[in-house]
C-alpha cells in the first residue's frame, strides 16, 4: 500500500498543482498564515545562524585562557551604582598580581583613552590610545606585521614609541612605510616601530583602529589616576579557575576587603559574554517556537478549512475515483498531497523571503560570512509538517466516503 | 459463470420506513452476455447494477463475480475489483472536468499502477477504438454529449474488464446519439465483451440479446431477444 502511494506521489503533485492552480486566490489567502510563520522563522534562524558562525569566530580569536580583572564585569546585573563607587583598579593591584600569582603566565596592565593622531597632513580623531606592556602580545594575542613590539626595555624607559592597528596605519600612511616616521598622538610625538596584524571589524567596528603605547609614557602624559584594566593568561587553560580564586585573594588582601563583604572588584572572561550571548539567542529561540506553534494554528486551520471546502466541492470526483478502482490510500494520498503542496507554496516562499530579510539584517549589523541554508531544511520540514497535521482530517474524510453516496451527491 | 446471483436482497432505512430495493433476486450471466435490464423508475435496476458492479454491497443473499464471492471482501479490496473485472459507463458521463480526454481515459490504469508511458498508448488506442482518435486532448466542456459518453465508454474499457455496465447510458443524450452509443456496445459485444445496460426504452433494448424485467425489486421476466439477422 505504502509502495503504491510511492509509484504514484507524481500523479499526486500533478493532481494537487491542478487543484491550486484551478483556485489561484483561495490557494494563496490560504498560504499566507504558512507564509508569514515561515518568513518570521526564517529571518530569526537565518539571523540566529548567521551571528552564531560570525561571532563563533570572531570570539576564537579572542584569548579563552585570558581573564580581566576591572571595576565593572561585563554583563551587569542588578545595582550599577554599587559598581560605580568601588575604588579603580590601579598599579597597585598590578604589581601585586604580578609577584604574587603562581598560575598567570603573563600579566598585561591596560589603560585607553581616546586622542586626536596625526601624520603629515592627515590628522584622525577619537583614536583609541592603548597604554600598555611588552606582554600584551601574549594576553591579547597580537602580532607585529612588520616592524616589532616594545621590548621590556622600552617599556622601563617609558619611550616614546608607538604600535599601530593595521587600520589607522593604513589611514595615516596609505601605501607608505610607517616603521620609523613620528606621528603625533595628542600633544606628543612618537616614533612608530611597528604595525600590527589586521584583526578585522567586529559588527562594522574596526577593531584595528588603535595606536599602542608604553604604559609608563601614557601614564606620565595622561595621569597616573586613571584605572587599568589587568589582563591574566593563564599558564594553561585548565588553570583557569584555580587562577581566578588565586587572583581574588590576593585582590581581596591588596584592596582589604573585610572577610563578611563580597568583592569590589570582577574577574571578567570570555564566558561572560558568550553566556550573555546564549541567553538572548535562548529567548530568541523561544520566540521562533511560539510563532511557529501561532502559524501553525493559524495557517493549519486555514488550510483544513479550504481543504474541507475542496473535498466537498470534488465529492463526485472522489466518487467517480472510488468507482474505477482509487482505493482508500490513493485518495487520502491525494488530498494530503494537496494540503502538503498548499503549504509547502506558503513555505517556499516564506524560505525565499526570510533568506533575503535575514540576510539583510545580517548585513545591517556589519556581520560577514553568508547565509546559513539549513533554515530550507527548516522551512519546508515545517510547512510539509502543518500541511500533514492540517490536511489529514479532511483527506480522511474523503478517503472514507462511500462510493455511490458521492457519485449521487448533487 | 460470471455472475451468479442467489437470492439478493437490498433494504434501505428511510427513517422508519424500509424500503426494500431488490427482494429475493436470482439471476446469473455468462461471459459474452449483452443484457438489457428494464423497469419503472423505482423498480431497482440502478440498485442491481451497483451491487453487480460492487459499489454497494446486498443485504442479504449472494453474490459471485468470476468465482469470488462479494460479500466477503473489505473497501480495499472492492476497489481492487472494480478496478480489474468492472467498467462503468454512468448515465451523467462523470468525467473530471479539468481533464482531457486522454486524462479521463487514463484514470483507471492510474490506480492498477500501470506505468506512464504505458497508459498513454493504451488510452490512445482505447480511444481510437471508440471513434475519438481526434480528440484527445478536448477537455469535456469542448466535447459533444454523445463524445463525452464516448471518453466515459473508453473509460470504462481501458482496463479491458471482465463486465460493462451501462446504468441508461443513452438518457442524456438524443436519439439518434444514442442509437450510435448502442452500435458501440452492440460492436463491443461481437468483440467479447459482456455487457449490461439499463434502459427505459423498449427499442434500445431490443438491440442487446437479453431482457430482464424489474418491478418492485423482482424480476418479472428474463427471455432472449429474437434477431432476424445476424450481425
Ligand atoms: N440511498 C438510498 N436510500 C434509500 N432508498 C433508496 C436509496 N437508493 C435507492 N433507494 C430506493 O430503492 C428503490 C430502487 O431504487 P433504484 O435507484 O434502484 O431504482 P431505478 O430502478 O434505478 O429507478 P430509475 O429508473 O428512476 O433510475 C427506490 O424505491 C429508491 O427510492
Ligand atoms: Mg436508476
Amino acid at each position: 500500500m505504502i509502495r503504491d502511494s510511492f509509484a504514484l506521489l507524481g500523479e499526486y503533485t500533478g493532481m494537487a498543482w491542478q487543484s491550486i492552480i484551478a483556485h489561484k486566490m483561495r490557494s494563496i489567502l490560504t498560504t499566507l498564515g504558512i507564509l508569514i510563520g515561515v518568513t518570521t522563522i526564517i529571518t530569526i534562524w537565518t539571523t540566529i545562524q548567521g551571528l552564531n558562525t560570525y561571532i563563533g569566530s570572531v570570539l576564537s580569536d579572542i584569548g579563552n585562557s585570558v581573564v580581566y580583572v576591572e571595576k565593572y564585569p561585563w554583563v551587569i546585573k542588578g545595582d550599577f551604582w554599587k559598581y560605580r563607587n568601588r575604588k579603580n583598579i590601579g598599579w597597585r593591584e598590578y604589581e601585586a598580581i604580578r609577584r604574587h600569582s603562581r598560575l598567570a603566565r603573563a600579566v598585561t596592565p591596560q589603560v585607553v583613552a581616546s586622542r586626536v593622531a596625526a601624520y603629515d597632513d592627515k590628522k584622525l580623531e577619537r583614536v583609541a590610545v592603548l597604554g600598555t606592556t611588552e606582554t600584551f602580545t601574549e594576553t591579547g594575542s597580537v602580532t607585529p606585521e612588520s616592524g616589532r613590539f616594545f621590548t621590556g626595555a622600552d617599556i622601563r624607559n617609558k619611550a616614546r614609541l608607538t604600535v599601530l592597528g593595521a587600520q589607522l596605519a593604513e589611514e595615516l600612511f596609505k601605501k607608505s612605510n610607517p616603521l620609523g616616521k613620528r606621528i603625533r598622538i595628542g600633544d606628543l610625538k612618537y616614533k612608530v616601530i611597528g604595525v600590527l596584524e589586521r584583526q578585522g571589524d567586529f559588527f562594522g567596528q574596526s577593531r584595528d583602529n588603535f595606536a599602542i603605547v608604553p604604559i609608563g609614557t601614557f601614564r606620565n602624559v595622561y595621569g597616573q589616576q586613571r584605572g587599568l584594566q589587568i589582563a591574566v593568561l593563564a599558564a594553561t587553560s585548565a588553570e583557569l579557575e584555580d587562577l581566578k580564586e588565586e587572583l581574588r585573594g590576593i585582590l581581596r588582601q591588596t584592596r582589604k576587603v573585610p572577610a563578611a563583604e563580597e568583592d569590589d572588584f570582577a574577574i571578567n572572561q570570555m564566558d561572560q559574554l558568550t553566556g550573555f550571548y546564549e541567553d538572548a539567542t535562548a529567548t530568541l529561540y523561544a520566540i521562533i517556537f511560539i510563532i511557529a506553534a501561532i502559524s501553525l494554528l493559524v495557517g493549519g486551520i486555514g488550510i483544513t478549512n479550504i481543504m474541507m471546502v475542496s473535498v466537498t466541492e470534488r465529492t463526485r470526483e472522489i466518487g467517480l475515483r472510488k468507482a474505477v478502482g482509487a482505493k482508500k490510500n490513493n485518495i487520502l494520498s491525494q488530498f494530503l498531497m494537496e494540503a502538503i503542496a498548499l503549504s509547502s507554496i506558503g513555505g517556499v516562499a516564506g524560505i525565499l523571503i526570510g533568506l533575503l530579510a535575514g540576510s539583510l539584517i545580517l548585513s545591517l549589523l556589519k556581520v560577514t560570512g553568508g547565509v546559513d541554508l539549513s533554515a530550507i531544511f527548516v522551512g519546508f520540514g515545517f510547512s510539509a509538517f502543518v500541511g500533514v497535521v492540517s490536511g489529514f482530517y479532511p483527506a480522511y474524510k474523503a478517503a472514507t466516503m462511500n462510493p455511490i453516496d458521492s457519485l449521487r451527491y448533487e | 459463470m460470471l455472475i451468479d446471483i442467489r437470492a439478493l436482497s437490498k433494504k434501505y432505512l428511510l427513517g422508519a420506513v424500509e424500503v426494500l430495493a431488490l427482494n429475493e433476486i436470482s439471476l446469473s450471466i455468462e461471459r459474452n452476455e449483452y443484457v438489457a435490464i428494464m423497469g419503472p423508475s423505482g423498480s431497482g435496476k440502478s440498485t442491481l447494477m451497483n451491487i453487480i458492479g460492487c459499489l454497494d454491497v446486498p443485504t442479504a443473499g449472494s453474490y459471485t463475480l468470476n468465482g469470488q464471492a462479494v460479500a466477503s471482501l473489505s473497501d480495499d479490496e472492492l476497489a481492487t475489483i472494480r478496478n480489474k473485472e468492472i467498467g462503468f459507463v454512468f448515465q451523467t458521463f462523470n468525467l473530471l472536468p479539468r481533464a482531457d480526454a486522454l486524462h479521463n481515459v487514463e484514470l483507471p490504469l492510474i490506480y492498477k499502477g500501470v506505468p506512464k508511458a504505458e497508459r498513454r498508448i493504451i488510452a490512445r488506442e482505447t480511444l481510437e477504438k471508440v471513434g475519438l482518435g481526434d480528440r484527445m486532448d478536448h477537455k469535456p466542456n469542448e466535447l459533444s454529449g454523445g463524445q463525452r459518453q464516448r471518453v466515459a465508454i473508453a473509460r470504462a474499457l481501458v482496463n479491458n474488464p471482465s463486465i460493462i455496465l451501462a446504468d441508461e447510458p443513452t438518457g442524456n443524450l438524443d436519439s439518434t446519439t444514442g442509437e450510435e452509443i448502442m452500435k458501440l456496445f452492440a460492436d463491443l459485444n461481437a468483440a467479447g465483451n459482456t455487457i449490461i445496460v439499463v434502459t427505459h426504452e423498449e427499442e434500445i433494448a431490443r438491440k442487446s440479446k437479453r431482457i430482464i424485467r424489474l418491478r418492485d425489486g423482482r424480476i418479472v421476466s428474463d427471455e432472449a431477444v429474437e434477431h432476424e439477422a445476424a450481425v
